[in-house]
């Protein structure tokens, strides 16, 4: 027993027990800490040994086969491809709806129901927002399962993150800056658009690469709206996003990594099911690291650049 | 800097931005930005309530047909009790908060209080990395270890077929970890340190100023994150549908199968047709779980609103 | 890289072609086109009539493979023609080509026991494969090879319980049910519970072949039906399939009809097809699909 520890005693009268007590939740705290990350070094460790033997550059880029090993390229591509799809909505959108709440939004019935939609729209369960884009994309417009109506449901669940992210990284930036360019003669807009938002874009490339993660690996929204078809063959040259068959184009089902481990658990006629399952998910979970180690990459260096300028 | 805000300040009194502002188109296309996230709530909403209730509009079944814990939309007598579905989401979340919350509580509790920089800065992107891993990844490693382990090494227990309550439970409550312990952590951050060293100063433990002084003060942050979690946990589908067995009777046991409204919705939505009855009560599913995602949001709300003022 | 677009140009001229041969698109298209006889897909058979154009199948998964692979067929023989093809499920695929959102739907089962009388009545059927199912049980179930309609009748419906009761050891049986909107649900009671119920006590639900496939292997004691095509390999090594009254479960009995676990496999179209639709589906029931790929993907002919 340290002489802090017998001293405090000393003063309150505090027994042995509150000091065992004391001891044995520090311990258990501890614990907890450990026990986390010797959980998700278990995840790792488990996905690094089953993707021995499986993951090769003829996985990540090669043609899914009934029978053999095959590939998982075009699902990779179409995660890429439907990512960029639904962040080139959902950035744009969420940045200016940031800006409005950060920099103009008052205290009033407006901002709060605002607010409240932020976050209804953040608490709807995927399926239910896949459902919502059964309907709205698939049904209604009689496009069938395409690669843009899965964008859109993706949209609806980053939209409001990308909004509340951007928000913060703009709430963030020093009132000082602001006054001092209104000080200056500028307009409130020429304030945001030539102080506020450049520094405010480091907290945003981390928002949106945090964004990206989860669309990254979403699966359940994807399987009313995106569809599950077993792609082959794409041929990259055929730059016509019209034709359904170019890989470049909206207008064509596109099955994602995430939805094809789904898939695979249930339809896979290969009979290497468990090995393209562990192999995408491993893939998958690669992929999630690299987003977030880049995105505390990225959002150091350009705080460093633009706070050093 | 400070004298120039200052001047800003007085300047701004002059220049009267708040009519111009009010004009001005940046203004106008931001505010739209923000405003149609109440759109799509609102289209959201009403697309699936009007689906939601076509069972009893266009299907024509009176709405206490679906209060009944009889499953059987194919053979005679028909019945399209959801009751089984509904009870099965309570429970698979109500477990998997009991086990996720004090885990997640315990480690908000040792980033705030306890561990050193160093722990932390390994602790807080383990967790980051957590919330990323993908549904489907859970349920995949649910499927081919947690499964097939509760099989062989629990059969004792009752887990005649590892596929169970328990296992779904213990997948979520996972899954929902980060959740928890990250906003539980920052209710914790946000207890002034006054509270703190005024409760060491009288000679307390580390462990009383926790029990105390810090959990009451950080109860509404807590509870927030308790009712998150739940959210998140009962619209969780695929790595729940994957390791539960999806019996479509009323939950009996944790040690035996079960289902939710998210499975039954992904097991039936493609084998039935839109607008028969059989798909529309799968609606009618998606409807109960967007209302239920509806009351947490409020339930949230209203706590931050107790918490943060009072 | 460079070589695989500069050959997809050759294919697209020679099928630039055989459009040009076919008079164009929307009619009814000649019997044989010689232009694309080069493609590889066709083999000995002959070479199919091709259409431009654009067309999506969507529906039914235990036919999906099929079709996938006819789609695939077709298209390296008419490279201006795009077939894609999709799963979801019967009903989404009856669902999208009821409502135009699909060109053709898959189903294992009619539109009629799915659909509405009126949106029904706009469909056309096309049969184009018999699909089997074999009943299968995890491999601990020793000493059984064969059951009778009876007896599944009995396991299914509750009445027998452990397999000690039809000759197995004496273990209890897991019975691993489809959703009840399942297509191969609906067929195997049909054919062989006679409509009777399966018992839900002791059960669990898998959605689809795959996921049946590994709960069986997995879960000892358990019993469950799934498509020929998952019955091969290591999933055959790994399972213990059986006998139907003394029937063996292969392709040869269904095709014969002496195994009764079948079902037709149906494409259906909005109206009567025209175009790419009804080139494709005039494939699906040429000597290139019925007699190559069917027997090859363990389906068979849809016409003995």
């Amino acid at each position: 027993m340290s002489a802090p520890s017998q001293a405090r005693g000393a003063l309150r009268g505090t027994s042995g027990r509150t000091i065992v007590a004391d001891r044995a939740a520090t311990v258990v705290l501890w614990a907890l800490g450990g026990f986390v990350l010797l959980l998700l070094g278990a995840i790792i460790l488990h996905f690094v040994i089953a993707s021995i033997g499986v993951v090769s550059p003829s996985f990540i880029f090669g043609d899914p086969s009934d029978t053999e090993l095959g590939g998982v390229g075009p699902l990779l591509w179409n995660s890429v491809y439907m990512l960029v799809l639904a962040m080139l909505i959902a950035v744009p959108l969420g940045i200016l709806a940031g800006i409005y709440m950060s920099e103009y939004a008052g205290d009033n019935r407006v901002t709060d129901t605002i607010r409240f939609a932020e976050e209804a729209i953040s608490s709807v369960p995927s399926i239910v927002v896949g459902l919502f884009g059964l309907i709205a994309f698939v049904n209604l417009t009689h496009w069938g399962f395409t690669a843009l109506g899965g964008a859109l449901a993706l949209t609806l669940f980053n939209l409001p993150l990308m909004a509340r992210l951007s928000e913060q990284a703009l709430r963030a930036v020093p009132a000082d800056e602001r006054s001092a360019s209104l000080a200056l003669g500028a307009t409130k807009w020429q304030t945001i658009r030539h102080v506020v938002l450049p520094l405010a874009i480091p907290g945003i490339v981390t928002g949106i690469i945090l964004t990206a993660g989860r669309v990254f690996g979403e699966a359940a929204a994807l399987l009313f709206t995106a569809g599950l078809s077993t792609p082959t063959g794409y041929n990259f040259g055929n730059l016509n996003i019209f034709d359904p068959k170019s890989p470049w184009s909206p207008f064509r089902p596109a099955t994602t990594l995430s939805v094809y481990i789904w898939k695979t658990n249930s339809e896979g006629l290969s009979q290497f099911a468990a090995q393209i399952g562990d192999g995408a998910s491993a893939l998958l979970l690669g992929s999630v690291l690299i987003f977030n180690l880049g995105a505390r990459f990225l959002g150091r260096i350009l705080t460093r650049r633009l706070t050093a300028a | 800097m400070a004298v120039v805000g200052e001047a800003a300040g007085l300047a701004g009194l002059h220049v009267r931005p708040a009519l111009r502002d009010r004009l001005d188109l940046p203004r106008r296309v931001v505010f739209l930005a923000a405003a149609s996230m109440v759109a799509i709530v609102f289209v959201l909403l009403g697309f699936i309530a009007w689906q939601g209730v076509q069972l009893f509009v266009q299907n024509g079944y009176p709405i206490g047909s679906v209060i009944s814990t009889t499953w059987s939309p194919q053979d005679a007598p028909i019945s399209f009790g959801v009751l089984p579905f509904v009870a099965g989401t309570i429970g698979v979340t109500g477990v998997a908060v009991l086990i996720s919350a004090p885990l997640s509580i315990g480690l908000a509790l040792f980033l705030s209080e306890v561990a050193p920089r160093w722990a932390r800065a390994v602790v807080q992107p383990a967790l980051e990395i957590f919330v990323g891993i993908p549904s489907v990844v859970w349920g995949w490693l649910g499927l081919t270890i947690l499964v097939p382990f509760l099989r062989t090494n629990l059969n004792g227990l009752g887990f005649t077929l590892g596929f169970s309550w328990f296992a779904g439970s213990l997948v979520l409550s996972i899954m929902i970890l980060p959740t928890i312990t990250t906003i539980t952590y920052d209710a914790f951050r946000a207890v002034p340190q006054d509270l703190r060293t005024g409760s060491l100063a009288l000679g307390t433990t580390r462990w009383q100023t926790i029990r105390h002084i810090l959990l009451p003060a950080a109860r509404a942050g807590t509870l927030t994150a308790i009712v998150l979690g739940l959210t998140r946990a009962a619209g969780e589908a695929l790595a729940v549908q994957m390791v539960i067995g999806n019996r479509p009777t009323m939950p009996t046991s944790l040690t035996q199968p079960m289902t939710t409204l998210t499975s039954q919705i992904t097991l039936d939505m493609g084998n039935t047709v839109f607008g028969a009855p059989d798909n529309n009560v799968l609606w009618t599913m998606g409807l109960i779980l967007l209302a239920i995602s509806m009351i947490a949001v409020l339930l949230i709300r209203k706590l931050n609103r107790s918490g943060g003022r009072r | 890289m460079t070589i695989g677009i500069r050959r997809f140009g050759v294919l697209a001229m020679a099928a630039t072609l055989a459009i040009a041969a076919c008079s164009s698109a929307a009619t009814t298209p000649p019997a044989a086109s010689s232009a694309s006889s080069a493609a590889p897909a066709g083999g000995s058979f002959a070479a199919p009539a091709c259409a431009s154009g654009t067309i999506t199948a969507v529906g039914s998964t235990a036919l999906q493979p099929l079709v996938d692979a006819a789609g695939k067929a077709y298209v390296a023989a008419c490279p201006a023609a795009t077939v894609t093809v999709n799963g979801g499920g019967s009903g989404t695929g009856l669902t999208q080509v009821a409502s135009g959102a699909a060109n053709i739907g898959d189903s294992d089962v009619t539109a009629e026991s799915k659909l509405a009388t009126p949106d029904a009545a706009t469909l056309v059927d096309h049969p184009v494969a018999k699909q089997g199912w074999i009943v299968v049980a995890n491999k601990d179930v020793t000493g059984v090879t064969n059951l009778t309609t009876d007896q599944n009748k009995q396991i299914w419906t509750g009445a027998v319980t452990n397999w000690k009761q039809v000759g197995g050891p004496d273990l209890p049986i897991v019975l691993i049910l489809r959703p009840t909107s399942s297509g191969t649900r609906a067929t195997f009671k049909q054919i062989v519970l006679g409509g009777a119920s399966e018992a839900n006590g002791q059960a669990l639900t898998e959605d689809s072949n795959g996921a049946v496939t590994t709960s069986v292997q997995a879960t000892p004691g358990s019993i469950s039906v799934i498509g020929f095509a998952y019955y091969q390999g290591t999933a055959k090594a790994n399972l213990v399939g059986f006998q139907l009254d003394g029937v063996d479960a292969t392709v040869a009995n269904m095709a014969s009809g002496v195994y009764k676990l079948n079902a037709v496999g149906h494409m259906y179209t909005k109206g009567q097809p025209t175009g790419l639709t009804k080139a494709f589906l005039d494939y699906m029931l040429s000597d290139a699909v019925q007699k190559g790929l069917i027997p090859a993907q363990f389906y068979a002919p849809v016409n003995p």
